[in-house]
C-alpha cells in the first residue's frame, strides 16, 4: 500500500515579541509559538518529515526573520534549509551549501549546530558538523567554507567518536571580544580561537576524561555541552561525560562544580540571560543508564555559579519518569523572567516561564527530541508594513 | 535510446516533481549515467552521492534488476535503453 501523502504543516502566525521554540526531532522540525506571556502555545510541523533535525536557529540580525534548519535524511544526507516566512516555505538549494572540499577527503554526515555570528557581523554564520569540523559563512549563508585552522589541527586525528558520532556540536561566539570563538567536540573537548578561527588551542584544563587511562589529558575529553553568559562570556558552564564544570576565564581553566547533584553525568546545560551565576541542567543516572535518576524528572538550578544546585520539581513528574534530555535539548529565552525549555527523548516538551521554578508540559507525543532552541520573533511587523507600502 | 531514471518520492522536488527522468545519453557506466543526471538535475545527484562521489550508504541504485553493489559499484555497465532505479534502502528507525 503506498504511503498516504503527508499534509503540509499549518501556517503559523507570528508577531513581533512572540516566543518561538524550534524543536528538532528524529522525524522532523516542529515550531511552537506563544506570545510574551508564554501561557498558551500553538504548534505546527513536522517540517522535513522523516529527517532528523539536530540543529535549528532563528537569525534576526539585519532585519531578518530567517529560520535555519538542518534536516538530515538517513538516505539522502544532510543539508541546510531556510525559511523567511516561519516555515510556510523552505529553501533547499539543489547543491547543499555545507560540503567538505575534495581535498579534505571527508563527507558531511550531519549538521549539529547553526550559530549566528556577532551582531556587528550580521552576515556571518557558523555550522558545527559531523565529522567534527567548523564551517563559516560570511555572506549570510550563500557560501560556506571549512575552517582550515581547526581541520588541520594536529589533535584532530586523535579525536574519537562518541555515541552520537564524532561531532562538533557547540559553537559559542563571544559578543564582547572580537575574534573569540569557542567550540566543543565529542570527543576532542573544548577548543578556542582568539583570532577569528585562524588558530585554535585546546581549553580542557581541569576537565576529566573518565574513559581514558590519563584522566586529565590536554584534549580528548567527551564534552557534551558548553554554554556561556551573553553578558559575561568569560563565564562558562560545561556538562561533561562525567563532570560538571565552570570556567571564569573563558575556558583557560575549569573548576568542578558538581555540588549537590544526584549525578554529574548529563548532556544539556542552559544559562540565564541576565544572571551569570544561574544555570540549569538535567542530570542523568550514568553513561550506562542515560535516564533521569530514581525515575524523577528534575531540572537542577544553581544561582550561585555552581556552589550549590537545587532540584526544580514543581510540575515535573517525580515517579516513573525515566527520561533523557540530550545535549541540545534545553534552551532559555531572553525574557524577564526567563523562560526555560527542554525536550525529552520520549517526545515531551516542558517549559517554565519563571526562571525555571514552575514547569508545564507544553506538548507530548512528538518523535524523540534532539534539539530545542528558543527565540523571540523580530522584524515581522516591519516586513508586513513594507509589503503594504509596495502594494500601495 | 537513452536511459531512464526512476526517482523516489523524497527526491522528486529535485526532478521537477517527476517520478522518472529520461536522458538522451548513452553512458557506458553508472558513474557516467549519474554524471549526466547531475548535469540535468544537480539536486538529485547531490543526494544520491556524497561530496566524495560515493553512493550514500543507505541508497540503492539498480540497473534493471541488478543492484550496482553486486555489479562493480559505480563501474557497473549500463546497457543501452535500460532503466535505472534509485531506491532508499529499508534502513530507518
Amino acid at each position: 500500500m503506498p504511503a498516504k501523502k503527508l499534509k503540509p504543516p499549518a501556517p503559523l502566525t507570528v508577531r513581533d515579541g512572540d516566543v518561538l521554540l524550534l524543536v528538532g526531532t528524529m522525524k522532523g522540525l516542529f515550531l511552537l509559538r506563544s506570545d510574551g506571556k508564554r501561557r498558551r502555545w500553538a504548534m505546527t510541523g513536522p517540517f522535513f518529515p522523516g529527517s532528523s533535525v539536530y540543529a535549528a536557529a532563528l537569525d534576526t540580525r539585519a532585519g531578518r526573520r530567517r529560520l535555519w534548519a538542518a534536516p538530515s535524511s538517513m538516505h539522502w544526507g544532510a543539508e541546510l534549509a531556510w525559511s523567511d516566512d516561519f516555515g510556510k516555505s523552505w529553501q533547499r538549494p539543489a547543491t547543499p551549501r555545507v560540503r567538505f572540499p575534495e581535498s579534505s577527503g571527508s563527507a558531511l554526515k550531519n549538521i549539529w549546530q547553526i550559530a549566528p555570528g556577532r551582531p556587528d557581523r550580521p552576515d556571518t554564520l557558523y555550522c558545527g558538523v559531523e565529522p567534527s569540523a567548523l564551517f563559516e559563512s560570511r555572506d549570510a549563508g550563500e557560501t560556506w567554507t571549512l575552517n582550515e585552522g581547526l581541520w588541520n589541527h594536529p589533535h584532530r586525528a586523535k579525536w574519537m567518536p562518541g555515541g552520537g558520532g564524532l561531532c562538533l556540536h557547540t559553537v559559542l561566539v563571544d559578543p564582547t571580544r572580537s575574534g573569540r570563538l569557542t567550540v566543543a567536540s565529542s570527543t576532542g573537548g573544548v577548543y578556542r580561537s582568539d583570532d577569528g578561527g585562524r588558530s585554535w588551542q585546546a581549553r580542557n584544563r581541569g576537565v576529566r576524561a573518565e574513559f581514558l587511562p590519563d584522566k586529565h589529558p590536554e584534549f580528548g575529553q567527551c564534552v557534551h555541552k558548553i554554554a556561556h553568559h551573553a553578558a559575561q562570556p568569560g563565564r562558562l558552564f560545561l556538562q561533561n561525560h562525567w563532570g560538571l564544570y565552570r570556567s571564569d576565564d573563558g575556558g583557560d581553566s575549569w573548576q568542578d562544580v558538581a555540588n549537590g547533584v544526584p549525578s554529574d553525568f548529563g548532556f544539556c546545560i542552559g544559562t540565564h540571560p541576565r544572571d551569570p551565576d544561574t544555570a540549569f541542567i538535567v542530570p542523568l543516572h550514568s553513561d550506562g543508564f542515560r535516564c533521569t535518576p530514581d525515575g524523577k524528572l528534575r531540572v537542577y538550578r544553581t544561582r550561585d555559579a555552581g556552589a550549590s544546585w537545587q532540584p526544580m520539581t514543581r510540575g515535573l513528574p517525580q515517579k516513573d519518569a525515566l527520561e533523557t534530555v540530550v545535549r541540545d535539548g534545553m534552551a532559555v529565552d531572553g525574557l524577564d523572567p526567563a523562560g526555560v525549555y527542554f525536550g525529552t527523548r520520549s517526545g515531551k516538551v516542558y517549559g517554565a516561564r519563571d526562571d525555571g521554578r514552575t514547569w508545564e508540559l507544553l506538548r507530548e507525543g512528538l518523535p524523540p527530541i534532539v534539539c530545542v532552541k528558543a527565540a523571540v520573533a523580530e522584524n515581522v511587523r516591519v516586513r508586513a508594513r513594507r509589503r503594504l507600502t509596495r502594494a500601495a | 535510446m537513452g536511459v531512464r531514471f526512476l526517482i523516489p518520492g523524497p527526491l522528486q522536488p529535485f526532478s521537477g516533481g517527476r517520478p522518472a527522468v529520461a536522458l538522451d545519453v548513452s553512458p557506458a557506466t553508472i558513474a557516467e549515467a549519474l554524471a549526466a543526471l547531475g548535469v540535468a538535475h544537480p539536486g538529485l545527484c547531490e543526494r544520491i552521492l556524497t561530496e566524495r562521489g560515493e553512493v550514500r550508504p543507505h541508497v540503492n541504485v539498480f540497473v534493471a534488476e541488478t543492484n550496482i553493489r553486486d555489479a562493480g559499484g559505480l563501474a557497473a555497465r549500463v546497457p543501452e535503453g535500460c532503466e535505472i532505479a534509485i531506491l532508499p534502502a529499508v534502513s530507518g528507525g
